[in-house]
């Protein structure tokens, strides 16, 4: 291949560079198209099964709401008396929850409060769950797309 | 030298066609057409969108119309001060959006912050630039008792009403307490004297007199719950995207006006913060705005959410109407976050451009300063930067200008 040649391929790579840096920085901050946005996981090691749900589901950006959280063990039994922390964040943003949420009550039958929560931006977010009750303790993690 | 003829000759075509690309590229990003994801967007902005005003249960007279009317009174009386010099209206001034177009507030003596507008206020949970206050009402009482702006204390105030505005405060909130024998100046926050003077009272005509300062904030707190955002020529344009109709008349924005719109809403990631009909999302960041040398060191928001919560006029305070359940920006707030170091709060844009100087104390002095401190997005004096640093070309920081314009209802401001 002769300099041209190279010249070419070489400032070929620039203007995909180029592109690609242009094309990033306007879609960057859009949700992942495949995020997995079910509202019902196992947790990681698979101890419980959980299943979250926004006690109003018209709840909107950046009003602080709650959310009624369900778990059960992996066979299916309500777990009482579970520990339930909550945390999560905006990855795309490197920024945590604006509040911090608490389970506020149980409401039996596996059934939790979370209270406090709100999420002041439009995008993806992760909303993830540390549960500690009779069987060990666990993480699950879920998406959310304002 | 045929070599150099060639590499010179790929060189060019080479330039040719990234300069193909990037007007592609350009022509994709040009504010002629909305996707409708963006149009969205634009109409999730409008203030069309606005809610009602949210209910504030910690005052039980915010929507309380002969409260309200109270509250103007009060709002603009200079006797409500020490000096008997400075109102509320002193740096929130009527004609100027309720700001008075300093650095730094100037009332009594020299504040360390930007005196904020008030349209829409209502709408934040959280009050000044850190956050410190959880209700309009609770941060009403602060200037009054700071010896930088009002300068009075607890028992002047209530002496005050007591001897001029007594009828009009009982047939809202009741009987005014028994000052006999209460000094007339003594407070908690005051001198050494007036400090010594208020330890000297018994501690239920303290909490008497602390009912009539709270009242007096929750009056003036529903006066400001009245001061609305006004229509502005976005709002018109944005109605029109979001019924699907051509804007007509000023409604119709320009070139210019569209590609900063596209901006602010796309790549430039404004609205990622400056978000909905408010372009607030009331929440707390830090993006690298300078520390001022002459004044003291401010750490923002993570010194106003242990300010906020040791209150004895906040949400879950006595002097607060709401249950302890009603309380959930308090209870639920995250006291530990790292990026709220130098965090403040994010304002609102509408009206911003004819209202500079920017940020929470001032630092910068024009529109087009403040396009660029984003565009460059400096290392912040402390904490950590949520900025990215943007390319943006002339044209594109004159188009997101051009749009932020748009958000002003272009009444010339008076002096």
């Amino acid at each position: 291949m002769g300099l041209k040649g190279r010249i070419g391929i070489a400032l070929g790579a620039v203007v995909l560079a180029v592109a690609a840096a242009v094309g990033y920085m306007m879609f960057a901050m859009a949700p992942p198209s495949d995020l997995d946005l079910a509202r019902s996981k196992k947790t990681a090691k698979g101890l419980y099964a959980v299943e979250i749900a926004p006690e109003n589901p018209a709840f909107e950006r950046n009003t602080l709401h709650s959310w009624v959280v369900t778990v059960t063990t992996a066979d299916g039994a309500p777990v009482e008396g579970a520990e339930i922390a909550v945390d999560g964040g905006m990855p795309q943003h490197g920024h945590g929850l604006p509040t911090a949420p608490q389970v506020t009550a149980a409401l039996g039958d596996g059934r939790y409060r979370i209270e406090g929560v709100r999420f002041n931006m439009s995008g993806w977010w992760e909303f993830k769950l540390h549960i500690k009750a009779a069987a060990g303790e666990d993480d699950v993690t879920f998406n959310l797309s304002l | 030298m045929s070599r150099l003829i060639s590499a010179s000759e790929a060189l060019r075509r080479a330039l040719a066609s990234i300069a193909v690309t990037m007007l592609v590229l350009a022509a994709g990003c040009s504010g002629d057409e909305f996707t409708d994801s963006e149009k969205a967007t634009i109409a999730s902005l409008s203030l069309d969108r606005l809610p009602p005003l949210p209910a504030d249960p910690s005052n039980r007279f915010a929507d309380d119309r002969l409260a309200a009317a109270f509250g103007a009174t009060l709002f603009f009386e200079p006797r409500l001060s020490g000096h008997g010099d400075v109102s509320c209206s002193t740096c929130h001034q009527v004609d100027r959006q309720f700001q008075d177009g300093r650095p730094l507030g100037r009332a009594v003596g020299l504040t360390d912050r930007r005196t904020m507008p008030l349209a829409g206020v209502a709408f934040s949970p959280w009050q000044f630039w850190d956050g410190r206050k959880d209700s309009l009402w609770a941060q009403a009482l602060g200037p009054l008792e700071d010896a930088r702006e009002h300068a009075g204390n607890r028992t002047a105030y209530a002496h005050f009403v007591t001897a001029s505005l007594k009828d009009r405060y009982e047939r809202i909130f009741g009987p005014l307490p028994d000052l006999a024998g209460v000094p007339r100046n003594a407070g908690p926050l005051g001198t050494a004297e007036e400090k010594a003077a208020w330890q000297a009272i018994p501690e239920a005509k303290r909490a008497e007199i602390d009912t009539v300062f709270a009242n007096i904030g929750k009056s003036i707190a529903a006066f400001e719950r009245s001061i609305r955002h006004e229509e502005t020529r976005f709002d018109r344009f944005a109605r029109a995207i979001a019924a699907g109709e051509a804007p007509q008349g000023d409604a119709a924005l320009d070139e210019s006006e569209r590609l900063g719109l596209k901006l602010f809403i796309g790549r430039a990631n404004c609205v990622t913060c400056h978000a909905g009909p408010r372009f607030s999302d009331e929440h707390f960041h830090n993006t690298g705005v300078p520390q001022p040398p002459e004044l003291p060191e401010d750490s923002g928001r993570a010194a106003g959410i242990p300010k906020a919560l040791a209150d004895p006029f906040n949400c879950l305070g006595r002097y607060s109407d709401a249950k302890p359940e009603q309380c959930g920006e308090l209870r639920f707030v995250a006291k530990d976050d790292p990026l709220m170091v130098r965090a403040f709060k994010t304002p609102s844009l509408r009206g911003a451009v004819s209202r500079p100087p920017y940020m929470h104390s001032g630092q910068i002095a024009t529109i087009e300063d403040v396009i660029e401190h984003y565009s460059s997005a400096p290392k912040p004096p402390k904490g950590e930067s949520e900025l990215q640093p943007l390319t943006l070309s002339e044209r594109e920081k004159k188009a997101l200008v051009a749009f932020l314009k748009t958000l002003d209802t272009g009444r010339p401001l008076s002096n």
